[in-house]
């Protein structure tokens, strides 16, 4: 099964929502341990390699393209 | 009882030293030097038994080790239940076992408490255990005795190859001794001479791969404990805050500690023994111990990029090195040498085209790639690279404490398994299975009578080539020069619990063609004499 890229929530914004709060109030350091512990559950409930190197690509792609957008800016 | 124990050690250690003896190849003339067909190089565990498998199968070995004696140190503890089985093979398998330490569960602590226990080998049935832990020097004991027994190895102490020309039928070889230096020739050569393989160098070949920055401290010790006969692995233990320590039993109440240390140690000072004893007496509570060896690593995952150059066979550390978490070294040695010298036996004799001896490489450095793959993993999971690396290592311990999952992604050692391969000896198979080792892996082991097992039968007269069938009615018979194993029926053993049958998907008529390494080449629901006789052509090497 590919990655899902469809939205997949009833209600996306709960979902982002519930993302957000799990971080107010945390430090950076903190902040970065909890994504780390979620980021591994997550893939274990996924439990397909092939997606979770599809997330990883996309995630990186993301970031290659931010980087791109701001440079373009300045 | 303790004291006969120690009396045996030295004994050991006395015995380990061995003579140079001057030999009448070196007193040809330098124009018309000895002709060998092969000269192994290196007398350490691998070379050792390559020798004594060729001299089994009947070739003659010369076998050439710059020292004389044994190695210093346990090096090498852990020794998988595949080697046991090939050492069964080599006759040396019952002193091993009789005097090395069985054990197959691990634990793996976080801080002061366990995270999880493994078990390596969960089931009944086979005649050899997950591992033994035995000191290095043992088991190279043990095969030099064996070595003795067979008039067909030549073995040569002091004698050092300082240089080797490559020719079209052969290698020349310049070695030094005592006395001087001689010329020997052989049809192959052998390299078993380990990490820093001289003979590596002198053919000119590149030892690539990645060097771990963190030292580990290595300590051998003798105390009497009651520990359990258990591999037991910490994650910043109390006694060694924010770093990785390994306890694990030999025979001869001898136990292996290995600490992790930082990679700015100096490792002159973190020798010493007065600084690695409080280091210990921390981590056991007490000082009543003694030491039999120190070392310090820095671990590297290296391998040759071809193990075959020209008429030079690389075999064991000389090929790949790996970091010891995983007991990948000396067993992948073992592997290879068991690997290889069937395959040379039959070039040797003209039975094989010299191309088969490519399998050797192909299969053996897949096998590599997957040891180094996980020894590095470890490692990494052991001393991360960089903040991130370790914030994941800590929530995946932090996971451990209450999820399946997170227990499983711990690694403090993945240990050692017969490699499978995806070879081109192997034919695919062409049926339907519902388990056993398809082509490519190694045989299983199962009962076949109280006390008896199927490696037994395997090994029995010599292995070669084998079919391995389940009764039917009138069986088949083999190709030539092919042994039978017969399951069920008249003849046929028996199959006691019922896990031949099992652990091979075996129905009537079902058979196994195992090759001489114990690997599985192809298997069949209905063999016919042709499908056998292509596929054992194939392993073979003639395709």
């Amino acid at each position: 099964m590919p990655l899902s890229t469809d939205s997949n929530f009833a209600r996306p914004d709960d979902a982002f929502r519930a993302v957000v709060e799990a971080h107010r109030g945390l430090t950076e350091e903190q902040s970065a341990d909890l994504d780390a512990a979620l980021v591994l559950i997550l893939a274990n409930h996924i439990g397909d390699i092939d997606v979770l190197r599809e997330a990883i690509g996309l995630a990186k792609r993301r970031m290659i393209d931010s980087q791109q957008q701001q440079q373009q800016q300045q | 009882m303790a004291q006969a124990k120690t009396l045996e050690v030295k004994a050991y250690q006395a015995k380990a030293q061995f003579g140079y003896r001057r030999h009448p190849d070196q007193d040809r003339a330098s124009q018309s030097p000895a002709e060998h067909p092969v000269v192994v190089v290196g007398a350490g565990p691998v070379g050792l038994s390559l020798a004594i498998d060729l001299a089994q199968r009947g070739q003659r070995v010369v076998l050439l080790d710059d020292a004389d004696r044994i190695g210093e140190g346990s090096r090498a503890i852990c020794f998988s239940k595949r080697s046991l089985e090939y050492w069964d093979r080599l006759g040396v398998g019952d002193r091993m076992v009789a005097k090395g330490v069985v054990w197959s569960v691990g634990r793996i602590f976080h801080g002061e408490s366990q995270l999880y226990q493994f078990n390596l080998l969960p089931e009944d049935g086979h005649k050899r255990p997950a591992f033994i832990n035995l000191q290095q020097y043992y088991a190279e004991a043990y095969l030099v005795d064996r070595v003795s027994e067979l008039p067909e190895i030549d073995l040569r102490w002091r004698n050092k190859v300082t240089a080797l020309e490559q020719r079209n039928d052969g290698v020349a070889l310049m070695i030094e001794t005592p006395e001087g230096a001689y010329r020997l020739h052989a049809q192959y050569v052998i390299a078993c001479d380990g990490a820093r393989s001289s003979l590596r160098q002198m053919v000119g070949a590149e030892f690539a791969g990645q060097v771990f920055e963190d030292q580990f401290l290595i300590a051998d010790v003798k105390m009497t404990a009651e520990f359990p006969t258990e591999r037991w692995f910490w994650f910043d233990p109390p006694f060694h805050a924010g770093r990785s320590a390994l306890l694990h039993r030999q025979p001869d109440d001898v136990w292996r500690i290995d600490l992790q240390l930082n990679r700015y140690a100096d490792p002159v000072i973190e020798k010493k023994p007065e600084n690695v004893r409080p280091r210990i007496a921390r981590m056991l509570g007490h000082d009543k111990f003694e030491f039999e060896w120190i070392s310090l690593y820095k671990f590297q995952c290296r391998r040759m990029d071809r193990f075959i150059h020209g008429r030079v066979i690389f075999a064991g550390d000389s090929a790949h090195q790996v970091s010891p978490f995983g007991a990948r070294g000396a067993n992948s040695g073992l592997e290879d040498a068991e690997n290889l010298s069937w395959k040379l036996d039959r070039v040797l004799r003209g039975t094989s085209p010299a191309s088969l001896l490519e399998s050797y490489h192909t299969e053996r450095s897949t096998a590599a790639d997957e040891n180094i793959r996980e020894s590095t993993r470890s490692t990494d999971f052991m001393a991360p690279n960089s903040h991130q690396e370790a914030r994941l290592r800590k929530a995946v311990l932090s996971l451990a404490k209450e999820t399946e999952f997170g227990k499983r992604m711990v690694n403090g050692g993945r240990l050692s398994v017969p490699c499978s391969y995806d070879s081109p000896l192997s034919s695919p198979d062409a049926d339907a299975w519902h388990g056993g080792p398809p082509p490519g892996c190694s045989m299983l082991d199962a009962p076949i009578a109280e006390q008896a097992y199927l490696t037994d039968a395997f090994r029995k007269g010599g292995t070669d080539f084998t079919l391995l069938s389940f009764s039917n009615g009138a069986a088949i018979d083999p190709p030539a020069g092919v042994k039978a194993i017969r399951i069920g029926g008249e003849s046929g053993l028996a199959d006691p619990s019922g896990l031949v049958a099992k652990r091979y998907d075996g129905g009537p008529g079902t058979a196994y063609l195992l090759r001489p390494d114990g690997y599985v080449t192809a298997r069949f629901r209905h063999p016919t004499s042709e499908a056998v006789a292509a596929a054992l052509s194939r392993a073979q090497g003639f395709n």
